[in-house]
């Protein structure tokens, strides 16, 4: 029941061009993915305010509620900003780290308790001790928000003008301290040297 | 000792896949008729090696033998014994064997039922499906040992994950894999004809059956994830456009396109090569939905812990595979022969009517692969890190499929090669006059997404009338009607269903949230939701707090729901079970939120209008699939 | 990296280690804090049904920035209800949805939009099927035009449904 042999007739030359293209074209954005699928930071939502002002703010300090401090206060020298609270595990892992880096004195750390009762909190500074000049209690997360805050721990990195240069998210580790905090602190004060020595000269 | 005989069964399993493969097709290149014959007992051999292995895993899982890693991760003493044999396909490596079965299973059908194949073409559907197999058993044995030992044994293991302690876990993955890897079927046969260079009439009963039974099992599978995500998620959505979700329908659509290209090629003669195009791709989409969700390229709630190695291991494969397929479909195809030129047709055509619907469904198709693949190529090109989800799949599949049900009634009523317009037109003329003014009805009558119900009520009852008008068409004339036919009525008159419950669900739906103490009702859409406290009951692996609603309409008592907040001993999340009394007309859906204190409780209501009618046109879609297979027409010889 | 009390459906286990290692490392895990971040666990209230319905349907565009995709409407995380509770505040604060969606995009970038805008960095996406689908047409019309040339006489013996 079958037609005889007619005429044959190759595939036209644009449909095989197309076909190849679209082949390779997706095998090698299959590969990018397996490729990027097995680094641990995959998932991780890189932060909308890098190179913009940090947002501003009134905070109370969490171990005196009465005494507000504001961003506009902050500016003048570079701070780290470390997102925490005594809910969370991660941040008990990444205090030795935390704690080690903020003795080395070599810039402000300051803690920012998220959605914590201060109580809790107060609790969990004593006991694992208190690595922060200061600490700002944002019980509500409000203003959490605004610094697109999306889980414990974060750790923000704010050079002397308020401008936000680098945010990390999770439990920081000595690498990580190493190999991304401690270089751009070093182009941050570097950058605020430079800023400073080109003052015009006096007439 | 028993989880090593697993392993021997498998490794058994890939031997006789490699003989499968390579002997019977060498056999069919050369006519050594022996090699050939190894075919059939080769694929039933392998049916009863990887059932054995299967067993071997359920045994397992039965009798809680924590030595083995993969049931120690996914199982733990308190785990109810039905959910023990489900668990066997709960994570990556149980549910790669249970697909390495179901393509066993697939295999040893079509060693069964094909007693009017000639040899050769056989011996190279078999051969092909036994390469596919000899891949799987690879990936199997070398990257996702079900068997592997962990030891020395924990004493308890972790837990199935407690979404999946569900009835739906028992059906929906078994289904749903029966389908994709069915499409492995009517792949082996375009390769087969691609090898034989002939595509004919009796290529196309033999392998129309297979596809329309692959593309039941599929949408059986695809709704029944759709129902098990209703019901179990908790907040009432049933489908999300998520990519795993995508990764099932993108073959569906495929298959879809492919069912109906095989009835033109089968009765015309025509577009062979677009058949065979279609078969391959409706694979491949199968495949790569595989690797999509199990190399963890993509990020989703469903898929599976990412490993690279693997994703490298099946993204190898199926390169390998596919395009091993497209290398022989783009030096064979030409040389068909079927695509006579001789079979013409005219612009208003049934051929023409198929190519549309095609062209739609493709685009579809091509639309959702590229929504879903877009924040990977974003990532890939540097544009950042971008969404895409339901309000893009959403409008667009709209914007696509609304030239489809638009043309859908035309399709059946229309002749072959030549036929004119006015004919088709003046036929369904009344019927569309008749779904406008049900939509218009519907427009005034709704009580809220006025535009979303006439769409709605229009759209279903435009397919249904004109799927009707063909009934009436044949009963006038001859009377007679096949199972091909049936099953397409049955089919079409799914799809009109299924059209009224998504758009009416979507246009209808209400949804509140609201603080509740004993005693108190929320009043919504007619309906009294009184709530009558939350008492504490222990199940055989967690704790739940379980709610008490009674459902009320018109001081008429219809339902007292349960809805419960779980938490599991073996790892303390919470899962949210949701009370639902359903009915035809609409569900009254009930969860609870977080307790407030004082027994009062923030509770969830959603009023879903005619969402039941989604899973229902998908059944009788299924149902259409199925019942075209069975048409004498294929079992001629 | 955890955040309080996860409350997305968790993704699929990771491979687990000894169990019984992992109750002996979390059993010298000092005891301190209530395990929860401070929440406050009232519905949101809604001043009328249609801010109820404009607020569903704005939620369901936007993405849970801390889940494995899901929608800001039917996440469980704890920053899923603390920015419903901020979406709604500047609902009835007056601004509209553009406004809203940029509040957000400011903060969170593009991420977290379901319905990516339509630039011309999106342009792929947004018009690509168009495209598609218009050379397909394309495609169609000439086969049609090339089997109509084509046309004989049909053999009536053949005529089959």
């Amino acid at each position: 029941m079958s037609d005889p042999r007619p005429v044959s007739r190759p595939l036209p030359p644009v449909a095989i061009v197309i076909g190849v293209l679209f082949f390779f074209g997706l095998l090698g954005l299959m590969i990018y993915g397996v490729m990027k699928s097995g680094a641990p930071d995959r998932d991780v939502l890189p932060s909308a305010l890098i190179g913009k002002p940090a947002p501003a703010f009134t905070l109370p300090v969490l171990h005196d509620p009465t005494i507000k401090v504001s961003s506009n206060e902050l500016r003048g020298a570079p701070y780290v900003l470390n997102v925490w609270g005594s809910w969370c595990a991660a941040c008990r892992e990444e205090h030795p780290v935390l704690t080690r880096f903020a003795e080395t004195k070599r810039v402000r750390v300051i803690g920012y308790n998220w959605k914590d009762e201060p109580a809790d909190a107060l609790r969990w500074l004593e006991q694992l001790g208190n690595p922060f000049v200061l600490v700002l209690a944002d019980i509500e997360g409000r203003t959490a928000i605004d610094w697109g805050v999306t889980a414990a721990p974060e750790t923000f990195l704010v050079d002397a003008s308020g401008v936000v240069r680098w945010k990390y998210s999770g439990a920081l580790t000595q690498r990580v301290v190493d190999t991304q905090l401690i270089p751009e602190l070093d182009k941050v004060e570097r950058s605020h040297a430079n800023a400073q020595t080109t003052l015009p000269a006096a007439p | 000792m028993l989880p090593e005989l697993g392993q021997i069964l498998l490794v058994t399993a890939l031997v006789v896949a490699v003989l499968q493969a390579v002997l019977p097709l060498w056999g069919a290149q050369r006519g050594y008729a022996a090699w050939m014959a190894v075919a059939r007992p080769a694929a039933y051999a392998q049916l009863a090696l990887l059932l054995g292995a299967f067993g071997v895993l359920t045994a397992a899982f039965v009798t809680q033998d924590f030595s083995v890693r993969y049931v120690a991760e996914n199982s733990n003493s308190l785990l109810p014994l039905a959910y023990r044999y489900s668990a066997v396909w709960g994570a990556h490596e149980g549910s790669l064997l249970l697909w390495a079965l179901v393509l066993a299973l697939w295999n040893g059908a079509v060693a069964r039922w094909s007693r009017q194949l000639p040899v050769q073409v056989l011996a190279r559907v078999l051969g092909v499906l036994g390469i596919i197999s000899v891949g799987f058993l690879a990936f199997l044995i070398f990257t996702s040992n079900p068997f592997a030992r962990l030891l020395p044994a924990p004493l308890e293991g972790h837990d199935l994950n407690p979404l999946l302690q569900d009835p739906g876990l028992i059906i929906h993955p078994p289904m749903l894999y029966l389908g994709y890897v069915g499409f492995a079927v009517p792949f082996a046969f375009a390769i087969a004809a691609l090898l034989e260079g002939r595509v004919d009439a009796r290529w196309l009963r033999w392998t129309r059956p297979w596809t329309n039974v692959a593309l039941g099992f599929l949408t059986l599978g695809i709704a029944l994830g759709s129902w098990w995500a209703y019901y179990e998620l908790g907040w009432g959505g049933w489908w999300f456009w998520d990519p795993v979700e995508n990764a099932s329908f993108l073959p569906w659509l495929a298959g879809a396109a492919l069912i109906h290209s095989q009835a033109v090629t089968e009765k015309r003669g025509s577009f062979a090569s677009w058949t065979l195009l279609l078969a391959i791709a409706a694979f491949a989409l199968s495949l790569l939905g595989t690797f999509l969700v199990r190399s963890g390229v993509l990020t989703s709630v469903h898929s599976f812990a990412a490993d690279p190695t693997r994703g490298t291991f099946i993204l190898i494969f199926l390169a390998l595979v596919i395009g091993g397929a497209l290398l022989l479909y783009a030096l064979r195809a030409g040389a068909l022969g079927n695509d006579d030129p001789r079979r013409g047709f005219m612009a208003t055509s049934r051929e023409t009517l198929l190519l549309a619907n095609n062209l739609l469904l493709a685009a579809a198709c091509a639309m959702v692969l590229l929504g879903t693949l877009y924040p990977l190529l974003a990532d890939a090109l540097g544009l950042g890190k971008v969404s895409v989800g339901p309000p893009y799949f959403g409008t667009l599949f709209l914007l696509l499929m609304a030239p489809l049900v638009a043309l859908l009634p035309f399709g059946p009523l229309v002749n072959w090669q030549r036929d004119q317009a006015s004919r088709a037109l003046a036929m369904l003329a009344p019927w569309a006059a008749l779904a406008l003014l049900l939509g218009a009805i519907a427009y005034f009558m709704a009580p809220q997404g006025a535009l979303k119900t006439a769409a709605g009520v229009t759209a279903a009852a435009w397919v249904a009338f004109g799927t009707a008008r063909f009934v009436w068409s044949r009963l006038r004339g001859n009377g007679r009607f096949t199972a091909e036919m049936v099953g397409m009525l049955l089919a079409h008159g799914g799809v009109a269903v299924f059209l009224a419950g998504a758009l009416l669900v979507e246009a209808l739906n209400v949804q509140r949230e609201v603080a509740l103490s004993p005693g108190q009702s929320l009043q919504v859409s007619g309906y009294e939701v009184r709530f009558e406290g939350v008492d504490h009951q222990q199940g055989p692996n967690y704790t739940a707090d379980r709610g008490h609603m009674r459902i009320l309409r018109n001081d008429r008592e219809l339902a007292l729901l349960h809805p419960e907040k779980r938490a599991y001993a073996s790892g303390g999340q919470m899962m949210t079970e949701a009370g639902i009394h359903a009915r035809l007309t609409g569900d009254v859906y009930v969860a609870l939120g977080e307790p407030l204190g004082n027994n009062a409780w923030a509770v969830r209501v959603h009023i879903k209008p005619f969402v039941r009618w989604i899973w229902l046109g998908a059944l009788l879609m299924a149902l259409g699939g199925f019942v075209t297979a069975a048409d004498r027409r294929f079992r001629r010889p | 990296m955890p955040m309080p009390r996860p409350h997305c459906p968790p993704r699929r286990k990771l491979p687990a280690l000894l169990l019984g290692g992992l109750l002996a490392a979390a059993a010298l895990l000092p005891a301190i804090a209530s395990a929860q971040a401070v929440s406050d666990p009232t519905p949101l209230h809604y001043r009328d049904a249609a801010e109820e319905a404009r607020f569903h349907a704005l939620a369901a565009e936007l993405r849970c920035v801390q889940c494995q995709n899901q929608s800001l409407a039917d996440s469980n995380a704890q920053i899923a209800h603390d920015l419903r509770r901020e979406v709604l505040t500047l609902m009835q604060q007056g601004h509209d949805d553009a406004q809203i969606k940029q509040f957000l995009v400011d903060r969170y970038g593009a991420f977290v939009l379901y319905r990516p805008p339509m630039d011309a960095r999106n342009s792929l996406l947004w018009f690509g099927p168009a495209v598609l689908l218009l050379g397909g047409a394309g495609v169609l019309v000439w086969v049609v035009r090339r089997r109509s040339r084509q046309l004989q006489p049909m053999d009536n013996s053949e005529e089959r449904w």
